[in-house]
């Protein structure tokens, strides 16, 4: 069974003039590393809120289809269950840290599962070590640097164990060395810990590497679905996202009635078929 | 023209932030502002507009310093849009927030109505006029937020951070938006960490790490150097690293159709 499970999903926020998501069906499998992308206003924030139950509990409005994750119908259980299962890294990790030592916020799921000292110790010390956050414990969140912070707020959803990890945008604030290890640090959980991964981006070049699929999103459905060659390949470009530069320049010269056997997603993967065409 | 002269910039909590910059921008220039995390980027702008008086060193617009002038005085030849657009909007309906500068300067409603039709169309933004911000995604408010700052019209436009969140499409608006801008002698300054935003666009690349100044230059120039740019904590353009690994290949190339004219010549050339 897909740890996720959409089935014609159409949600509208109370007042809003046309729905936000328009029939989306989408199954996801355990383990999947799953990039979901499109235009500015296209439905990704509410899909990801309707993995965690934000939409509809906390964000009303109406709600048709079926949404269901690990299990569980997202509208018979209420955020608090949900969040177990699935957890959420936002954007902005400000909104997300609120405790005075990174410590405390990585602690403060686990206590509130009602565990016993000696498992809340032992999960707080494995989500730091994970993450590599281990040295920041005493640290106010506030001093930290926009990477560390987002480390810290992804190893405090760690420490609730869950199945699969919704991030939306989480690298959007960083500069691009932190964007790169943060992106590192979501593809070890994916790959080590076997975490169900679902990560929303504009900017593909650096996530690229690590995914299995990418959904785009566009006027809230699902415009194009597959592996990232696939996407690419097609006119993934004009739906308006960014598709890696070298995938858009192989892209162009396949246009331009080159020989191109397969798009490249990878700088690697670019250089290599650059020097086919350049010595063939 | 926005000149910043030995500028110290010291936060109330100790924080020296900026440890002496030396910058000038003249009209019409579109540069960018890049660096790590917590270089002074943002500290630096918030200078241009005088929200921030510098503790040592003096900013000056269109020669008038920044210390003997306010924020309000400022406003009209400089515009800022911040990095957060949700620290700026406040208004219950786009038009409001749009219009809002406009009434505030006095201007007369039918002008202000004109100005903001005007600003919402270039935005891709008139579907929205009448709804509350806080309804649009975090990219439309982004634009929002620009909307309502670009409709004074101010000399001096700044932008923080302006490409996050925004999609290809808006990203391209954007840039077309920043070069007409620029063709009516406004000066642009962003803000950004997007390399590849920047490879497009190709302004004068200012790099800041650490609060000081360590590059100023053109963006093949600074985009290019493997060196400069990882201790400035961002990654080279993909198109730049392609180039420079591939033998027989020119090294200032950036962007994406530079790099296609220059791969299709040489297949065409040998053939």
């Amino acid at each position: 069974m897909p740890i996720i499970d959409i089935k014609n999903l159409s949600f509208s926020y109370a007042g809003a003039p046309r729905p936000s998501l328009n029939n989306i069906n989408l199954e996801v499998e355990k383990g999947e590393f799953v990039i979901v992308t499109g235009p500015s206003g296209c439905g990704k924030t509410t899909l990801c809120r309707c993995l965690n139950g934000l939409v509809p509990n906390f964000y009303t409005g109406e709600l048709t289809g079926e949404v269901s994750v690990c299990g569980l119908d997202i509208r018979r259980q209420p955020t608090s269950v949900l969040s177990r299962h699935v957890g959420f890294v936002f954007q902005s990790p400000e909104n997300q840290l609120f405790s005075l030592t990174a410590e405390r916020d990585v602690a403060f799921g686990p206590e509130n599962l009602g565990l016993d000292r000696e498992e809340i110790r032992k999960r707080v010390e494995w989500a730091l070590k994970v993450t590599g956050t281990e040295v920041l414990r005493d640290r106010a969140p506030y001093e930290l640097s926009g990477g560390q912070q987002q480390r810290v707020a992804i190893a405090s959803v760690l420490a609730m164990e869950p199945e699969v990890m919704v991030l939306d945008e989480p690298t959007s604030f960083l500069d691009p060395k932190s964007s790169r290890e943060i992106l590192g640090v979501v593809a070890k959980l994916n790959r080590e810990l076997g975490i169900t991964v679902i990560l929303v981006e504009h900017r593909l070049d650096l996530a690229t590497r690590h995914s299995d699929r990418i959904v785009v999103l566009d006027k809230g459905v699902v415009a194009l679905d597959g592996p990232p060659r696939n996407v690419y390949g097609k006119e993934a470009h004009l739906i308006g996202i960014g598709v890696p530069k070298v995938a858009l320049l192989f892209h162009l010269l396949r246009q331009d009635g080159l020989q191109i056997e397969k798009i490249p997603v990878t700088v690697e993967e670019a250089e290599k078929e650059l020097r086919r065409i350049l010595t063939d | 023209m926005i000149a910043v002269e030995s500028l110290r910039y010291v936060y109330p909590n100790a924080n020296e932030v900026l440890r002496g910059i030396d910058l000038t921008i003249e009209d019409g220039d579109f540069v960018a502002i890049m660096g790590e995390n917590g270089a002074g980027k943002t500290t630096l702008v918030k200078t241009f507009n005088g929200l921030l008086k510098p503790t040592d060193g003096r900013v000056l617009i269109d020669d008038v310093e920044t210390k003997k002038t306010s924020v309000a005085a400022l406003a009209r030849s400089v515009g800022l849009v911040f990095q957060n657009p949700d620290h700026q909007l406040f208004c219950e309906t786009v038009r409001d927030e749009v219009a809002y500068s406009l009434r505030n300067f006095g201007y007369p409603l039918d002008v202000i109505e004109r100005r903001v039709r005007g600003i919402l169309e270039t935005l891709d933004l008139m579907p929205y006029i009448d709804s509350s911000p806080f309804m649009l995604s975090g990219g439309e408010r982004k634009r929002v937020a620009l909307a309502s700052v670009l409709v004074s019209n101010p000399k001096h436009i700044v932008l923080d951070e302006p490409t996050i969140g925004q999609d290809y499409q808006q990203k391209d608006r954007l840039r077309n938006f920043i070069v007409q801008l620029n063709a009516q002698r406004k000066t642009v300054v962003v803000v950004t960490h997007d390399v590849e935003f920047v490879a497009e666009c190709k302004p004068r690349v200012v790099l800041l790490s650490g609060g000081r100044i360590t590059a100023d230059g053109t963006a093949e120039e600074i985009l290019t150097d493997g060196a400069l740019v990882e201790r400035a904590s961002l990654l080279r353009p993909q198109i730049s690293l392609l180039f420079s690994s591939v033998s027989g290949l020119p090294r200032d190339v950036i962007d994406v159709f530079s790099a296609k004219a220059i791969i299709s010549n040489v297949v065409r050339g040998r053939k």
